[in-house]
């Protein structure tokens, strides 16, 4: 089974709702995931206001925490390797990924 | 309209009861009073406050702690005040201290910010109060208890969405905002579902809606009564608290407070008519010591007045509004934003310096958040070289919500759908909604003035702050969903020969209390208020009403606090025995200072 691991930077919300404008680039993301999730997907999200410890315990984000920072934030995972560092996927880099962890042939509404 | 007056009854009084209301209407004085009166007919009484400035120990004449505490003299009384603020910073540390050493300084900030939104203290508020109404344990040896606030519907719909909320909690990869801050929250959620319960349960629970005699806070009132309603807690009542009969009817001042309370009560006689209402006579403003919380609920108009306090400070002269926009009108341009509580008269003081501005030659746009807008619209065609608009905070709020629905839409379960949607309702929405209207006005004022009676806190400024360097990001890739205003908002904010803060209080605890939370939280974004503003003061006014004398007294108290504690410059305002409307109105308005003994 594909496993993803996001660890976002510090928000109330994995959507940013609550931030000051909304990024539709965060919310397809949210969106996408939850999708991969229902297909079997392992989806692991970590908030780093709400779950710092994941943080920590990974040594590659904490490495990259400590040399650049929140900047280095969001990093996403895909089986363990780091797939994305510092922003959200675009349309087509979403697309990419839900074939790579679906296989080739897999129907995404994204 | 003629009301009984509130006396809580003994033999008639739910176990718990909740006081809700506005900041300043009077909820802590009245939940004291009513506590006294229980325990003085021998009930054994607790009373929880969450009163942050902790004026409690004074009116109690005890130290209070987050323990219950007997209250020397009144057999059967316990109280103990939890203080949100600090209950929130505690929840706060719990999260962020562990981390400390082991993440860098950066990412600890940015948590911390994070977590210093209102829907954290809300949300760790009600932590503690479910310790004590969930968990019956705790309180047993009680007959009632009394709350001097109340949960808002926005949290009370979050712990009824349980089940979702024990979803979240379990793999916490859903869209949802404002559950967030629950996952680190130690009591247990049959704790929470316990306290929803007996909230709803009118066998045991009253909520007592306290408002004053004034028709924006009733309908303020109004409000809250239908969404907690809606949400079962139906057992309500309404205490409005100040109801002022004057004894000098020739004095102009005293009739006119008067009348204005009895047009209020009548504009909203369907609510008043819909719930039993009570009224509490007005009070000098000084509630303390036991004595004062007897005299509140039981005192005749005589007794409320207290001997005149011997004079044992003289406020300094202060200046005019005028004074200020002198200063202002120099620098050619730039943004003027009023701040402060709902209530205090940021409309009137935003409307009086634009009028100031342009009838001094230069080009002003005032933009008003105010619903009722009467200021702003008695000025329409009036004043050569100003314009006016209006920012609609429900007509922003929906606009933004029906985008972020369409932008998750369909993608979304039921369940979903449902937590989005209530992250959408929670107060945080409507306050970046009006944050986008806002960016907007403020752009506009590099070849005027523009003229704001609104502006978003410390907090939202400081996540803008931390989305720049994500935003810079975007825009390097030519795709950036701010607009240049939104961009360069914090910098013209923080720069103080662009934007003007002024910070607009009445002369009273809560008012004054808020107000300087709201510079606190400024500063934590690095802006600087450049004046606080008094308005409303009865200082001068010449009444000859023994009570409305004892309350221009009891100002001073709040006066020194903010001259000496609070703010660099000062303006003053006189109560006004008519709402300011048009230019002429508020021009005159503007131009009233404050002269005292100390100087003639």
């Amino acid at each position: 089974m594909k496993t993803i691991q996001v660890y976002d930077p510090p928000m109330c919300c994995s959507t940013g709702l609550c931030g000051n404008d909304i990024d539709p680039a965060l919310v397809s993301f949210a969106a996408l995931l939850t999708q991969l999730s229902q297909k079997g997907v392992k989806v692991e999200r970590f908030n780093l206001g709400q779950q710092p410890m994941a943080f920590v315990q990974n040594p590659a984000v904490k490495e990259l925490l400590d040399k650049e920072g929140v900047d280095a934030l969001p990093l996403i995972f895909v089986d363990g390797e780091i797939h994305l560092k510092g922003r959200y996927l675009t349309d087509t880099e979403r697309e990419t990924l839900a074939r790579t962890v679906l296989g080739e042939s897999a129907e995404v509404v994204s | 309209m003629k009301l009984p007056l509130y006396r809580p009854d003994p033999a008639n009084t739910t176990r718990y009861l909740f006081f809700t209301g506005k900041g300043g209407v009077g909820k802590t004085s009245l939940s004291c009073a009513t506590a006294l009166k229980l325990a003085e007919s021998g009930k054994r009484v607790l009373l929880v406050s969450t009163d942050p400035a902790s004026n409690l120990d004074e009116v109690l004449e005890t130290t209070l702690t987050n323990q219950p505490k007997p209250i020397a003299g009144v057999a059967g009384l316990h109280a103990l005040n939890i203080n949100p603020v600090e209950a929130a910073a505690a929840y706060r540390e719990r999260l962020i201290g562990p981390m400390r050493g082991l993440l860098p300084e950066g990412a600890l900030r940015s948590m911390e910010e994070q977590l210093s939104g209102s829907c954290t203290v809300e949300i760790a508020a009600f932590d503690e109060f479910s310790g004590l109404i969930g968990n019956p344990e705790t309180t047993k040896e009680y007959d009632h208890i009394i709350f001097d606030t109340a949960p808002t519907g926005h949290t009370l719909r979050l712990m009824s969405l349980a089940k979702a909320w024990d979803q979240f909690l379990d793999n916490n990869t859903s869209g949802t905002s404002c559950l967030g801050p629950l996952a680190g929250l130690e009591k247990q959620r049959a704790i929470y579902e316990g306290t929803v319960k007996i909230l709803a349960d009118a066998t045991a629970t009253t909520l007592v809606l306290v408002s004053r005699p004034q028709l924006a806070a009733l309908n303020e009132a109004g409000r809250t009564s239908g969404e907690l309603r809606a949400l079962g807690v139906g057992n309500q009542c309404l205490v409005i608290n100040g109801m002022f009969e004057t004894k000098c009817p020739e004095d102009v001042t005293s009739q006119a407070m008067q009348r204005r309370g009895l047009a209020a009560l009548e504009s909203a006689k369907d609510f008043i008519g819909s719930l039993p209402s009570f009224i509490v006579p007005l009070r000098p403003i000084n509630i303390l010591g036991l004595g004062g919380l007897r005299v509140l609920l039981d005192g005749d108009g005589e007794a409320a007045c207290a001997p005149k306090l011997a004079i044992e400070w003289t406020p300094p002269d202060m200046e005019s509004l005028e004074a200020l926009v002198a200063d202002i009108e120099r620098q050619g341009s730039g943004v003027v934003m009023t701040m402060g509580k709902g209530g205090v008269g940021k409309t009137t003081v935003a409307a009086a310096i634009a009028v100031m501005l342009a009838r001094r030659g230069h080009a002003v746009h005032l933009s008003t958040t105010d619903p009722a807008a009467h200021v702003a619209q008695t000025l329409a065609g009036q004043v050569g070289g100003l314009t006016l608009s209006k920012i609609d905070p429900a007509a922003e709020t929906a606009a933004y919500q029906a985008e972020v629905l369409q932008a998750q839409g369909a993608q979304m379960d039921a369940a979903g759908r449902a937590l989005l949607e209530e992250d959408l309702r929670s107060p945080c929405t409507e306050e970046i909604a009006v944050f986008r209207a806002f960016a907007r006005e403020v752009g506009n004022g590099t070849d005027r003035f523009v003229v704001l009676d609104t502006a978003p806190t410390g907090h939202t400024l400081l996540l803008l702050d931390a989305s720049e360097a994500y935003n810079r990001e975007l825009q390097r890739q030519s795709r950036s969903t701010q607009p240049e205003a939104v961009m360069r908002l914090l910098e013209r904010l923080r720069d103080p020969a662009f934007t003007r803060i002024l910070l607009v209080t009445l002369p009273e605890a809560t008012p004054v209390h808020e107000a300087a939370a709201l510079q606190e939280d400024l500063r934590r974004a690095h802006i600087e208020p450049f004046a606080w503003v008094i308005n409303q003061s009865l200082l001068n006014s010449g009444s000859c009403d023994p009570l409305l004398q004892r309350r221009e007294e009891a100002e001073h108290r709040y006066l020194r606090e903010v001259v000496e504690k609070h703010s660099a410059r000062t303006a003053w305002l006189p109560w006004q025995a008519e709402e300011p409307t048009g230019p002429d109105a508020l021009a005159r308005l503007a131009a009233s200072n404050l002269l005292t003994s100390s100087s003639l």
